[in-house]
């Protein structure tokens, strides 16, 4: 007589790709344990209260969040002319969307620097008409964190704003709705959580930005160091406190990030 | 002086090689069935109404007011059409309660939103779902997502309301107890209504008047019995489930086919069909005699259940359909390929004329 | 067919002679050494050592020099962290305090040339940059290397001697970064090495000033322990301070160790 294996509720996973998964997720987190395990546990309470720690911290998730407002507001309609609009050269247009991802970070940097710097096209004007200059200042930061991370969001919203269904903007429109009103009440929340999800990369893309940012808004304590930038200086004299800064940086942003229900970015 | 129809429509749309040319008018408080076998062109035609597809030639005035006239370049956007849909898949917004959806429309018409959520709220309640104004659409059951739409659509007081199949979604039993319902509702409402589908019953059942189309153009109009009783195509003799054949009628002989004669009770000359329903057509074994004045030789090429009956697909001079009782069937060998004898009675026949 | 034995021809001689600049002949006496050489040195010897690398593979043929010019402090903590190097060039004596103290060096390492700062600014001084009192003005925007950085060390230790409080608009993680700044128009001054300067001299001019006297960086040179090409890398280390060496190192403006 056999006896039934008892089956597991929760379907069966095939081990083909249990083991990559296995091997993927090690790969991600086996760099995290390096950090974890030579990290200065005995002296950690008094590096964490230095005074340039907070700082880099506050500014770091300033910026990254105001930078992640900034490509919500100009990449939302962007992700929206490329998906929905046949216009000519749209092929072009995503196409140069993910120059940011590909330049290396320093050349975004310097390429800011040459539109934006003090003599560049249009930071020259700025210069001479406003009086506003951009490079070392938090605006720089939040700018070179913008540009860097602007593609991450417009090709996640383009991407929701393609699967998204416009028979609900039909059928607004036969209740009375103008197209700005269907865009707002209707295909918006249809798409947010594409829109989130696409935002979420963007924040965690702006949070760890380096090259572009030192060398567009340059590196002050209180101003435009980040903790990236922090990291980087104490790098220079002191190994086991850019080990401590890194694994902050890397706490907070796990906590935000592992905080945001999935139902907020998978959709209902 | 009659008074102009509400909807007062000649919707011509050039999709390829498909051509819709259709005339349709619709009176305040009538409601009219846009019927037709699939690809008939019946959702281009909703569609052109509805300001989603733009015509190609013609006009849409609805309520005094041309909505569409390409030749004269009048054009108004579907948020601008005085109209309420209910759609095939309801399209109800997932992302908003039952009670936010039918307030939506009256919300884009400049109610304020404590007296659009009141109108809302009654609508619900005219349609039975008082309890359920909180549940959003993915909580609702198929009969009660219909009804929801309909009160979104109606919420806004449309003069025309156009519904595209608005029973098909649903599951048998659902469907009869909702078409009673939607019946009531399209009787209450003021305004014209054109209901497209492509069931019999549905448009039998809610309609005060059909209109068939076929291939894009009207084949036949007229209220229930007019149809039923003469129908003018394949289709709607299928429809109604009639034998229909089109011939030269001299007399009391309709020829049909390659010069079959059939006997009529009716006296008719020229162009004219002859249908007779299949319950009165008779099967034998042998010749039979008696009175009967059509009677020939066919043979069985299927065999199926309809109700408590069998209904038996014939081949010979004509095509024909019979509807045999089991206790007849007793009496005969029913295979395909089996040679019969089949009677129609002159007298269970109509002959009608083909123009017009 | 003509012109195709002109192009091998063309092809042989380049191959011949390299890629087109003058090496020095090389200096007599040198024993030959083969093999290569990972050199790890500051950002600040960049365009000196890799003319003395070219030198050094003239006069050792089969011999290749790789070179790693980085920030001092980012070369010591790869060479710490086991980063495969042969020597240690570097631009203060606390950066090298990190190797040997890390017991990574091999002997004691040799002061082989000194670095002073001056003020690098646009090229024609545009704003009349005479010494660092001329920095605090206000609306000059000044870069400094941080001060984690060697160059930065200097720089603060010149400004303390000099008594003038200076805030920079940014504090460069290496000296090229800063000179960098200047170059693109960025910044109106910045404190790096008068090599630096002398590197850009197209670009910048080097303004000098009294105080640098008082922060002068002696760069340290050391082979190292685990070193894989121990011969090689000594013999690296005697060219540098040979005369050949030190010809190109005064030429870069640099100055001799004693």
């Amino acid at each position: 007589m056999t006896v039934a294996k008892p089956r597991r509720v929760g379907g069966r996973v095939p081990l083909p790709l249990v083991i990559p998964a296995g091997l993927g997720l090690l790969f991600l987190v086996l760099p995290l344990a390096g950090l974890l395990i030579r990290a200065p546990w005995t002296t950690l309470p008094q590096r964490l209260t230095e005074p340039g720690v907070l700082t880099a911290l506050r500014l770091s998730l300033q910026t990254a969040t105001l930078a992640t407002l900034l490509c919500l507001v100009l990449g939302v309609p962007l992700a929206w002319l490329l998906a929905r609009v046949e216009f000519p050269g749209r092929r072009l247009v995503r196409a140069l969307v993910t120059v940011p991802l590909v330049l290396p970070p320093v050349v975004g940097g310097v390429a800011l620097l040459l539109v934006f710097g003090r003599r560049g096209i249009v930071g020259g004007w700025l210069d001479s008409t406003f009086g506003i200059t951009l490079p070392f200042t938090t605006t720089g930061v939040v700018l070179a964190e913008a540009f860097v991370a602007m593609p991450f969001l417009v090709i996640a919203v383009e991407g929701a704003l393609r699967g998204a269904d416009t028979r609900y903007e039909e059928a607004a429109a036969t209740l009375g709705a103008g197209r700005w009103i269907t865009f707002t009440h209707v295909t918006l929340p249809l798409v947010a959580p594409g829109v989130a999800a696409g935002a979420v990369l963007c924040w965690a893309r702006a949070l760890g930005e380096f090259g572009a940012t030192i060398t567009f808004a340059g590196n002050f304590p209180g101003r435009t160091q980040t903790m990236p930038l922090a990291v980087y200086l104490a790098l220079e004299t002191d190994l086991q406190s850019a080990i401590v800064l890194s694994l902050i940086l890397l706490a907070v942003s796990v906590t935000i990030l592992a905080s945001l229900r999935d139902r907020w970015i998978t959709g209902p | 002086m009659t008074t102009p129809p509400l909807l007062d429509a000649h919707l011509v749309v050039d999709r390829g090689d498909f051509r819709l040319d259709l005339a349709i008018a619709v009176d305040k408080g009538e409601v009219v069935a846009l019927l037709g076998p699939n690809g008939a062109g019946k959702t281009t035609a909703l569609r052109a109404l509805a300001g989603l597809r733009p015509l190609s030639g013609g006009h849409v005035t609805l309520d005094g007011r041309e909505l569409d006239r390409p030749d004269r370049r009048v054009w108004t956007p579907t948020e601008r059409r005085p109209i309420g849909v209910v759609f095939q898949d309801y399209l109800l917004f997932p992302h908003l309660s039952a009670l936010d959806n039918v307030a939506f429309g009256p919300r884009r018409h400049g109610v304020r939103r404590p007296a659009a959520r009141e109108r809302a709220a009654a609508w619900l309640d005219r349609v039975g779902l008082a309890e359920y104004t909180g549940r959003k659409p993915r909580h609702l059951s198929g009969g009660q997502a219909q009804r929801v739409a309909l009160a979104r659509a109606l919420a806004v007081d449309p003069a025309l309301l156009l519904l595209d199949e608005p029973l098909a979604a649903l599951d048998a039993r659902t469907r009869l107890d909702t078409r009673a319902e939607l019946h009531r509702h399209l009787a209450e409402h003021p305004g014209a209504t054109l209901l497209v589908t492509h069931d019999p019953l549905d448009a039998l059942v809610l309609a005060d008047r059909l209109v068939i189309i076929e291939h894009g153009r009207v084949v036949q109009e007229g209220d229930a019995a007019t149809i039923t009783a003469r129908p003018r195509t394949d289709y709607v003799a299928r429809l109604v489930g009639l034998n229909l054949y089109r011939g030269t009628a001299e007399g009391h002989i309709v020829r049909v086919g390659d010069g079959f004669a059939l006997a009529t009770a009716d006296r008719l000359d020229g162009d004219a069909f002859v249908a007779f329903s299949p319950s009165a057509v008779a099967l034998h074994p042998e010749r039979p005699d008696g009175s009967p004045r059509n009677v020939w030789p066919a043979t069985i090429t299927g065999i199926q259940r309809h109700g408590d009956n069998l209904r038996i697909q014939l081949d010979g001079p004509i095509g024909v359909a019979a509807d045999i009782t089991p206790a007849a069937a007793a009496h005969l060998r029913l295979i395909p390929g089996q040679p019969v004898w089949v009677a129609v009675k002159a007298t269970e026949t109509r002959a009608y004329p083909a123009a017009g | 067919m003509r012109i195709r034995l002109a192009v091998l021809a063309a092809l042989a001689l380049w191959g011949v002679t390299g890629c087109g600049d003058d090496a020095a002949a090389p200096a007599a006496g040198e024993s030959g050494v083969t093999g290569g050489v990972t050199v790890f040195a500051a950002a600040s010897l960049t365009e000196s050592f890799t003319q003395i690398g070219k030198d050094f593979e003239a006069a050792n043929p089969g011999a290749k020099v790789t070179f790693n010019f980085a920030g001092s402090s980012q070369l010591a903590t790869q060479i710490n962290e086991g980063a495969p190097a042969d020597v240690f060039a570097a631009a203060s004596p606390s950066t090298m305090k990190t190797v040997t103290d890390a017991s990574n060096g091999d002997g004691t390492p040799v002061t082989f040339v000194k670095n002073q700062l001056v003020i690098a600014v646009p090229k024609g001084n545009p704003d009349g940059v005479t010494g660092l009192a001329d920095l605090t003005k206000p609306g000059v925007k000044v870069a400094l290397c941080a001060e984690q950085v060697p160059c930065g060390a200097a720089a603060r230790k010149a400004l303390d001697t000099a008594g003038v409080t200076l805030t920079p608009v940014t504090l460069e993680q290496d000296v090229k970064a800063a000179l960098s700044k200047v170059k693109l128009g960025e910044v109106d001054a910045a404190l790096v090495y008068r090599t630096d300067a002398k590197a850009s001299t197209s670009d910048v001019d080097g303004v000098e000033f009294p105080e640098s006297a008082g922060a002068v960086n002696d760069y340290p040179m050391v082979v190292l322990k685990d070193a894989p090409h121990k011969a090689a890398a000594r013999a690296f280390v005697t060219y540098v301070q040979s005369d050949r060496g030190v010809a190109v190192l005064t030429a870069a403006g640099f100055q001799a160790p004693q």
